[in-house]
């Protein structure tokens, strides 16, 4: 491919821990949970009542009181809240920090045409599908919202952040279910490094903390269900007592822009996107193949990509869903793939703090790896009291550990078998 | 009867958020009022939630200002 690289020139984050990317941050490392019981619905015929919501200022997600909970009003009117779906709303917030942040507000034909917006969800709309599916069954076809449609369609948050600030270039989504955010940032950079656009906000939001998707990943035995009186224990990934994941909600959204465009005006850069791989299993619906052999090829074709040395790699951030089958297999594939240097590695699950954001997990996974080359810490995997397995890695139990951080790699696997990998590397 | 027209208005400001002072009898939803098409099903859906009506889908085209839907509305509740 081309010799253009593309870099980090900007990051906005809603999360589970905080709205806003340095809040988010700083809890992460501070160790904090952004886990409770569910409060957006009575979770009480759910075997699974607990999750990590974006906490709102109306107190929303135990958001009460907290100086940085989310506030809609900030992002879009009253008339546009009530038709668009949260996960539309989430990824607006964040790509207005993320603007913000790469302080790219450009205003030339030119520069708006070679400025694209590819931000993915899993699932999208599902709750909007869900309310209007009722209103349907019970009053029929004249009460369908004319907004239904376009608050579901998973396009459309990247057709809304476009409409808001005007970005004319390549306008794409993607759904590969938890790995879409790591495939969002993978794939735009490569429409920058091919010369289809200069400037990309790319990520992932997701937003179905309801009944529905609730009783979904429930009845596939995908989620925690044994520490609903303490939720900020149970996400524990490669911990011996984990038991299933813990659903969040929120948006990632990163700038990644040309080198060279982003030298030339003076952009800070956080990292450059350096190596990017995906794979298939061909295996299983939602289990991992076995010995995660299709995750450790994406990682292999990442390295590749990346023209590093496996060595040069400090930090992975895992995928580590805190699920009895997915941690193990991860682990093992990382010491296959990276040989005797894992020993001298560190790898954490953040997922551990913020939940799993499904479709927006692999972007704010891959900010949290910007951010770790950025402040030269790396955040911590809680609850991780009894590994339940011997490996090499520093899985980083309980409390975030500082140590140079040269290059990191962020994994996502997603349901129905697909990988992604990335690596980010620091800019000198 | 008398109050068709604020029962209107107040629907039209709450789901097209405009000010109340713009919502007079000759403003046009489109050129007036900043609706778009999809804002139009939309608000004839409150309509006929408010007034508990029906209003057909080819009546619903020739509903063009606030005028038009007080005039619809007084003639069928």
């Amino acid at each position: 491919m081309s010799d253009r690289r593309v870099v980090i020139t900007g990051i906005g984050i809603v999360s589970p821990l905080a709205f806003g990317r340095e809040a988010t941050w700083e809890r992460l490392i501070e160790g904090k949970s952004g886990a409770g019981r569910i409060d957006v619905f009575d979770p009480e015929d759910m075997p699974c009542k607990i999750a990590c919501q974006v906490p709102w200022a109306n107190g929303r997600g135990g958001g009460a009181g907290d100086p940085h909970a989310f506030k809609p009003e900030d992002f879009v009117s009253p008339k546009e809240l009530r038709r668009i779906d949260e996960f539309i709303l989430y990824a607006i917030a964040a790509a207005d920090e993320a603007v913000e942040d790469a302080n790219w507000r450009p205003e030339e034909t030119e520069e708006l045409e070679r400025t694209g917006v590819m931000i993915g969800s899993g699932i999208g709309g599902l709750e909007s599908i869900y309310n209007t599916a009722i209103t349907l069954h019970e009053h029929g076809p004249r009460k369908v919202s004319p907004f239904f449609i376009p608050s579901a369609l998973i396009n459309l948050a990247s057709g809304q952040v476009s409409i808001k600030h005007g970005f004319k270039g390549p306008n794409h989504a993607v759904v590969t279910a938890c790995a879409t955010g790591a495939h969002a940032i993978g794939d735009s950079a490569r429409l920058i490094k091919y010369g289809d656009a200069d400037v990309m906000l790319a990520g992932g939001s997701e937003a179905v903390i309801g009944r529905i998707a609730i009783a979904g990943f429930c009845a596939a035995k995908a989620m925690s269900t044994s520490f609903n009186d303490t939720p900020e224990k149970a996400s524990r990934p490669y911990d011996k007592d984990r038991d299933g994941f813990v659903m969040g909600d929120g948006a990632a959204i990163l700038v990644l822009e040309e080198y060279e465009h982003a030298k030339a005006r003076g952009a800070k850069i956080y990292a450059e996107v350096a190596g990017y791989g995906l794979t298939g299993d061909a295996y299983h619906i939602t289990a991992p193949a076995e010995g995660a052999e299709g995750g450790y090829r994406a990682m292999m074709m990442a390295l590749k990509h990346s023209g590093m040395d496996p060595t040069e790699i400090d930090y992975i951030n895992a995928h580590g869903t805190s699920t009895p089958k997915g941690d193990e297999g991860e682990a093992g594939a990382v010491e296959r793939a990276y040989g005797d240097h894992a020993a001298n590695m560190s790898m954490s699950s953040t997922k551990s703090a913020v939940g799993h954001l499904l479709g927006a997990a692999g972007a704010i996974e891959a900010a949290f790896c910007a951010l770790a080359i950025r402040d030269q810490v790396m955040p911590p995997t809680l609850n991780l009291d009894n590994p339940s397995f011997e490996t090499k890695l520093d899985l980083i139990p309980h409390k975030a550990k500082k140590g140079r951080v040269r290059a990191a790699m962020s994994n996502s696997f997603g349901f129905g078998g697909t990988n992604a990998s990335l690596i980010l590397r620091e800019v000198e | 009867m008398s109050d068709v027209l604020e029962r209107v208005k107040k629907i039209v400001v709450d789901n097209l958020d405009v000010d109340a002072d713009k919502v007079v009898e000759s403003a046009s939803f489109i050129d007036d009022l900043g609706a778009d098409s999809l804002d139009l099903v939309e608000l004839v859906m409150a309509f006929e939630e408010e007034f508990n009506i029906e209003i057909p889908d080819d009546v619903q085209e020739s509903i063009r200002s606030v005028g038009d839907a007080v005039t619809h509305i007084k003639a069928h509740i």
